[in-house]
């Protein structure tokens, strides 16, 4: 079994097609690992056999048949709790929707059932997808596989740790200052955040709406561009969806990499960065020269600004997104008010936790009279600013590279009492959002304690098909990202 | 400059959620902290730099006027926390 839970989505794939395995017997050994290593880990918020052998009945009966059978027909993949899932309890990690059945499926969702695509559950998360380490989850924290004592990072920290410790082959997460990015390098795997607007926010639970990106987790980049090939795409629920034709990010997996000319801002590899990263980062980049790529100097001036204008503009979106909470129409409600507004006030205080009320005040604050200029104002021209920096970078290079967290993960309450400190642990990762363009994180070697390093890859807007490959070709030069922490079992 | 009690009280109440009297106060540490941090922004000249709102410039996409939805009432009040008669339930507000 242990070559099944390690397999490539493509081996998966020619064995159901061949038969020589069933979606049913899948599915059956995924939730089994489920039941016994995720009372450790937390990684997972629902589960629900019956409904995901149900599903998997279905995908071996279309199997047989071979009518509209896909590549990933039959393959489990368990979804962020962000993702609205008909039937399925869809709580965002939030008491506010702690009983949410959701009445409708997210695009994604949508999307990859369609692709035949078996649900395993429903991931744990940052609150609203707001966290850095997965300790803001009223369900919880998540647990690092490679060292339970460590944050597996965040938001999507319950989709890295169960692809991590291989309780699913695939994962859904959403990226909206790093979430899909920090997580996996922390645990040890390969995520994607695509171009914004390249997948459907419809039905993910928003938070900073224009900064808001869902993309595939994975044990490979091969992985991940299967799954993108069914995630993305037009959706007209979407309003900021982009009509694109269809592309097969496979396309250019295995394309050569001589004469590739990456991109290395010298403001991502300052004082910020820990000792060991850079270790295994520098061994990536040699690794990188050994394939043909070449590495050029360049310059991301305004970088060191993206945090501080992150935290105007995606609380400040983020305070009108969830001003929908208001104990009407879903969700909690107070159980005592004296009026109205008292029953707004009081479901929203019992109803979300401390780093959601933080940011939710921040945005109300930076949006009020008389300090809307000051601070939204201006940090949406620096947003500008620090997109036009990777414009400029852009004709210099055809990838970036850099690490995608400073440090390897950290202890639980190491951070969680100084929000700044935590903020900062996204440094490399929010100008890619917002700027929009494409990111990853591909795991390039250990650092101190022997945790996973993340090395980051940004591209060129729409530039996914090119960063898989640069992925790719590394991942067949090394076997990092094959590796699966020990003693789970 | 830094917000003091009433500031946050303000805040609070805009944004609908209600604060004790300990929370404001840690609340006006922990929102002056963030805005210390934010505060960096102010020095940047950006004179003549045009707000940049969303990640791409799309226009408003336009559809026909028809109808596109179907009728979802009963699916989406059963997760209401209380309804009658297809009514979503408030407490009294008009007198």
């Amino acid at each position: 079994m242990s070559d099944l839970i390690n397999s490539s989505l493509r081996d998966l794939s020619a064995a159901l097609a061949a038969r020589k395995l069933s979606a049913v017997e899948l599915a059956t050994l995924f939730l089994d690992r489920i039941e016994k290593l995720n009372p450790a880990l937390n990684a997972f918020i629902t589960t629900d056999r019956d409904k995901t052998l149900a599903q998997a009945r279905a995908a071996d009966a279309t199997l047989k048949s071979g009518d509209g059978a896909t590549a990933l027909t039959g393959i489990p993949a368990a979804h962020k709790d962000i993702f609205c899932t008909r039937g399925w309890r869809t709580t965002c990690g939030s008491k506010i929707l702690a009983n949410f059945i959701s009445p409708y499926d997210a695009n994604v969702v949508e999307k990859l059932d369609g692709a035949g695509m078996v649900t395993l559950g429903k991931l744990n998360m940052d609150e609203f997808a707001m966290g850095s380490s997965n300790e803001t989850s009223y369900f919880g924290p998540v647990k690092n596989p490679w060292d339970v004592s460590c944050v597996p990072g965040g938001s999507s920290g319950g989709s890295a740790a169960a692809i991590s410790a291989r309780l699913a082959p695939a994962a859904t997460g959403t990226d909206t200052g790093g979430s899909i990015r920090q997580p996996a390098a922390l645990c040890g795997l390969t995520g994607l955040k695509p171009t914004y607007g390249v997948v459907s926010r419809y039905g993910m639970i928003a938070f900073a709406s224009s900064l808001d990106q869902g993309g595939p987790m994975a044990k490979s980049a091969e992985d991940c561009a299967l799954l993108l090939n069914a995630m993305a795409g037009f959706d007209a629920r979407d309003s900021t969806s982009l009509e694109r034709p269809q592309e097969d990010y496979r396309r250019d997996l295995e394309k050569p990499l001589a004469g590739l000319k990456i991109g290395l801002p010298r403001e991502f590899f300052g004082a910020g960065m820990d000792a060991d990263v850079r270790v295994a980062v520098d061994a990536a980049l040699a690794e990188y020269r050994k394939l043909g790529a070449v590495t050029v100097d360049v310059s991301l001036p305004n970088s060191g600004l993206s945090v501080p204008a992150y935290y105007v503009i995606a609380p400040a979106e983020a305070s009108s997104n969830l001003s929908r909470f208001d104990g009407v129409r879903y969700g909690y409600r107070a159980p005592e008010y004296a009026d109205l507004a008292e029953m707004y006030s009081r479901s929203r205080a019992q109803g979300f936790g401390d780093e959601v009320k933080r940011r939710i005040l921040i945005g109300t604050y930076v949006l009020s009279h008389g300090y809307y200029d000051a601070y939204y104002l201006q940090a949406q021209k620096i947003r500008r600013l620090i997109a036009g920096d990777f414009v400029a970078a852009f004709k210099e290079c055809d990838v970036i590279m850099g690490p995608t967290s400073p440090s390897v993960a950290f202890a639980f309450g190491a951070k969680s009492a100084d929000p700044v400190q935590m903020y900062l642990a996204d440094i490399y990762t929010i100008s890619t959002n917002l700027a929009g363009l494409p990111g990853m994180s591909l795991p390039c070697g250990f650092g101190n304690n022997n945790m996973p390093v993340g090395l980051q890859i940004i591209g060129n807007w729409f530039g996914e098909a090119k960063m898989l490959n640069v992925a790719h070709r590394y991942q067949k030069a090394t076997d990092w990202h094959t590796r699966m922490p020990g003693g789970l079992e | 400059m830094s917000l003091n009690l009433e500031d946050v009280a303000r805040i609070a109440r805009l944004a609908r959620l209600e604060l004790s009297a300990v929370e404001r106060e840690t609340t006006r540490d922990q929102l002056n902290d963030i805005l210390g941090f934010i505060e960096q922004l102010q020095a940047v000249d950006t004179t003549g730099i045009e707000p940049m709102a969303h990640a791409v410039d799309v226009v408003q996409r336009l559809r026909p006027d028809v109808v596109t939805e179907t009728d979802h009432r009963a699916d989406f009040q059963a997760v209401a926390p209380e309804t009658e008669a297809g009514l979503y339930l408030v407490p009294r507000v008009v007198e």
